[in-house]
This record gives structure tokens, C-alpha cells and sequence, in this order.
């Protein structure tokens, strides 16, 4: 047990140095010169600012800060109110009763402090449709948005509830306290997301 | 200024172990207490603040990151992991922390994470970032939240089949990568923020 342990951790640690390395190589080999737009602020201050937010979660709230736990209560909050006990019987329900949670209500002010931040900047949006998208589907794909984001949601909510966590959970309150789980499933959401974006963009 | 801290800190330790079981079922509340929630509050304003001021919830910069074009998300990730990092450490030691890990389940952690990547490349925000980006005006982003939560009810459903138990390997418990080594916290923490570090230093030469 140990040793697939550890011998995960040295590969891991190998993948994060080797990755920079390998992605600035195949960066100039594409063909496109995509012009991606920037955060308004230094992603290191954004970043170490997120950082000093996990951490004084964990500190004053006792909670780790993270999302897709949130888009499970949602609708088990409506299936307990409407069949309570069969609800209850299932077992992730059973495990993590549906309830108006420190995630669900974290998730919705994420909204509300985006809309502050975008307000603020001058970046409220607005559009369905990204730039980047139009730039590799066209101005008229409206129902292949839909179909995507839809299909992309639901896989990508199951395999977080399968891994225990997302990008937030896993990916920054996990990874910062050393779990072994989180840094596994970081790993791995990177792995699957930069094979499915480079068949969706780059094919 | 350290007493106050002390006893709150206390009496919300209190407050988590007198919640019931997760198997009293029916007994089991609808909702946190209300200091939690309003800790939720303040937490996710800031959250969305900083995903959207730091880029992460644009549709471009998300894809740009799994396409290996862009490294913003790169950035605040590592950024914050360091930063947690060393703050989890210090934290420890003056006793005001508890951790929270998640059991690994490398089959589950590994399989849910592959087909996270999936989802996530398909979809092109994350949970966290989905809903930065509908505050900041991502329409689409809103589809994603539909097909999110169809996703965790799915899930629900059917955790328990017989399918999903060729996932259930590799159970290690509650571990950190100090278990898995065998260093000491100081050392392991160390070490990933000096990989991190050196990643970051790397994209900041090449790209």
C-alpha cells in the first residue's frame, strides 16, 4: 500500500515538472496564434489571495472551501422535501443528507461576488456564445453550445461525486492539506480535460 | 485579542461534533448553522471576487489552460496551493486548524477524475468556476448548472450499483502524502511548493 503510494507521489511530482516543460514545447507547434484575454488582476495575487480564503475557511468555519457538493444538495434538498424517507434511503443521500449547506450557499455567493467583480471591471459579459467558440464553431451553433454544455455538466458532476471532489474541494482545499485523494484526482481531472480539449479544438 | 478567538473557535468545534450522524436519516437538519452559512456567505462573495477578477471564470482562459496554451489557471492554482500550503503548516503548529482530508479511493479518485476531465473539457467551466462565470455574465454557463445538477442526482441514484464497485480499490484511508512518504510535514510541504514554485518559474521562461 505504501509503496503505490509513494511511488504515485514520485510520479506525480515528475508530472509536474515535466508538464510546464512538455506544454511550452507543444504550445509552438500549433498552428494558431489564439489572442487569450487576461484577469484583471496578477493570477499570483488572485491565487494567493484564494489560497488565504481556503485557509481562513478551514480556520474559522472548520469547512473546506468547495463547490460541486452544491449542485448535489440542490436537488436533493427538492427530492427530500417531495419522498423524505426514500431520499434518505439512498445511499449518497444517506451518507450526505441534502440540506442548505455551507457549499450550497458558498456556490451561490460565488455568483453574486463574480457579478461584483465583473461589475467593478467592466467585463460584465452577457453573451451565450464565448469567443472562443464561435472562433472554432461559428456564430450559429447555439444548439451544439446547449448540447455541449449540458452533456460536458453532467459527466463532468458525476465524476466529481465519484472522485470525492472537484477543482475547488479536491483541486485547492484538498491538495493544500496534503491529500493524497486530491492530488490523485487533481492529476487526473487535468489529464482527461486536456485530452477532450485538445479532440473538441484541436482535431 | 487571543481569548475571543480561542473560545470561538471552541464552541465551534463543539457545534460540529454535537451534529447528528449521518445515519439518524430523517433526523439528519435541513440546514447549517447559522454562523456557518454566514461564514459561507462572506467566503463565496470572496471566492467569486477572486475567480473573476483572476480570469478563471472566462470561458477562453479555462480552454486555453486544458488546450496547454494558456497558463493563468496554472498560475492562481499554484499560487494558492503554495499559499495554503505553508499556511496549513503554520496553523497546525499554534493548534488552530483541523484537517479535512478526503479518503483516497484511487479507483474512485482516479476514474471520477478522468471523467471529470471529460466533463470539464466539454463544458469548459468547472464547478466553481461555473458559477463565477454566470455572475460575470456567461450565459451558457447557466446550461452547465442544469446539466450539473442532473449529473450529482445521477450520481445519487445510482452510487450504489453494482458497475460503479470495480472503482472501489485502493483504499487508503484518510492519508496525506506525509503517510505516503513517511517525511515529515515540513519537508513534504517543502517539497511540492518547491516543484510548484519551480513549475511556475518554468511557464514564466518558456511561454
Amino acid at each position: 500500500m505504501k509503496r503505490i503510494a509513494t511511488t504515485l507521489v514520485a510520479l506525480s511530482a515528475v508530472g509536474l515538472v515535466a508538464a510546464p516543460a512538455v506544454a511550452a514545447a507543444i504550445v509552438r507547434d500549433l498552428p494558431s496564434d489564439y489572442p487569450y484575454p487576461t484577469g484583471a488582476w496578477s493570477p499570483y495575487l488572485a491565487g494567493a489571495l484564494i489560497g488565504v480564503l481556503a485557509l481562513l475557511a478551514l480556520a474559522l468555519a472548520n469547512r473546506p472551501v468547495g463547490a460541486s457538493s452544491a449542485y448535489a444538495d440542490a436537488p436533493g434538498l427538492l427530492s427530500r422535501a417531495i419522498a423524505p424517507r426514500w431520499t434518505l434511503s439512498l445511499p449518497y443521500y444517506k451518507d450526505e443528507p441534502p440540506k442548505v449547506s455551507w457549499t450550497l450557499v458558498l456556490v451561490c455567493a460565488t455568483v453574486l461576488g463574480a457579478l461584483l467583480a465583473a461589475w467593478s471591471g467592466g467585463e460584465l459579459n452577457g453573451a451565450y456564445l464565448q469567443d472562443l467558440w464561435i472562433a472554432r464553431f461559428g456564430q450559429d451553433s447555439h444548439a451544439w453550445r446547449t448540447a455541449a454544455a449540458l452533456a460536458g455538466g453532467i459527466i463532468m458532476a458525476y465524476g466529481a461525486r465519484l472522485a470525492g471532489g472537484c477543482t475547488s474541494g479536491h483541486g485547492i482545499s484538498g491538495t493544500l492539506q496534503l491529500a493524497v485523494s486530491s492530488w490523485v484526482a487533481l492529476i487526473c481531472f487535468f489529464i482527461g480535460g486536456v485530452m477532450t480539449a485538445m479532440l473538441i479544438y484541436r482535431l | 485579542m487571543k481569548q475571543p478567538e480561542q473560545s470561538s473557535t471552541t464552541a465551534h468545534e463543539q457545534s460540529a461534533h454535537a451534529s447528528p450522524s449521518p445515519r439518524d436519516g430523517a433526523a439528519a437538519p435541513w440546514i447549517d448553522p447559522p454562523r456557518t452559512l454566514l461564514l459561507a456567505a462572506i467566503a463565496g462573495l470572496s471566492f467569486g471576487f477572486l475567480l473573476q477578477k483572476g480570469g478563471v471564470a472566462k470561458f477562453d482562459i479555462l480552454i486555453g489552460a486544458l488546450l496547454l496554451e494558456d497558463f493563468t489557471v496554472a498560475k492562481v492554482m499554484a499560487s494558492a496551493i503554495v499559499v495554503g500550503m505553508i499556511g496549513v503548516l503554520l496553523l497546525r503548529r499554534l493548534g488552530r486548524l483541523n484537517l479535512h482530508i478526503k479518503p483516497a479511493v484511487l479507483g474512485r479518485n482516479i476514474a471520477g477524475g478522468l471523467l471529470f476531465g471529460v466533463g470539464f473539457g466539454t463544458l469548459a467551466y468547472c464547478p466553481g468556476t461555473d458559477a463565477a462565470a454566470i455572475g460575470q455574465g456567461n450565459l451558457d454557463a447557466i446550461t452547465g448548472i442544469v446539466g450539473m445538477l442532473c449529473g450529482s442526482h445521477l450520481y445519487a441514484l445510482t452510487s450504489h450499483t453494482p458497475p460503479l464497485a470495480i472503482f472501489d480499490r485502493g483504499r487508503l484511508g484518510k492519508v496525506r502524502l506525509t503517510d505516503a512518504t513517511g517525511w515529515p510535514e515540513w519537508l513534504a510541504t517543502a517539497a511540492v511548493a518547491a516543484i510548484l514554485v519551480a513549475a511556475l518559474i518554468a511557464i514564466e521562461i518558456l511561454d
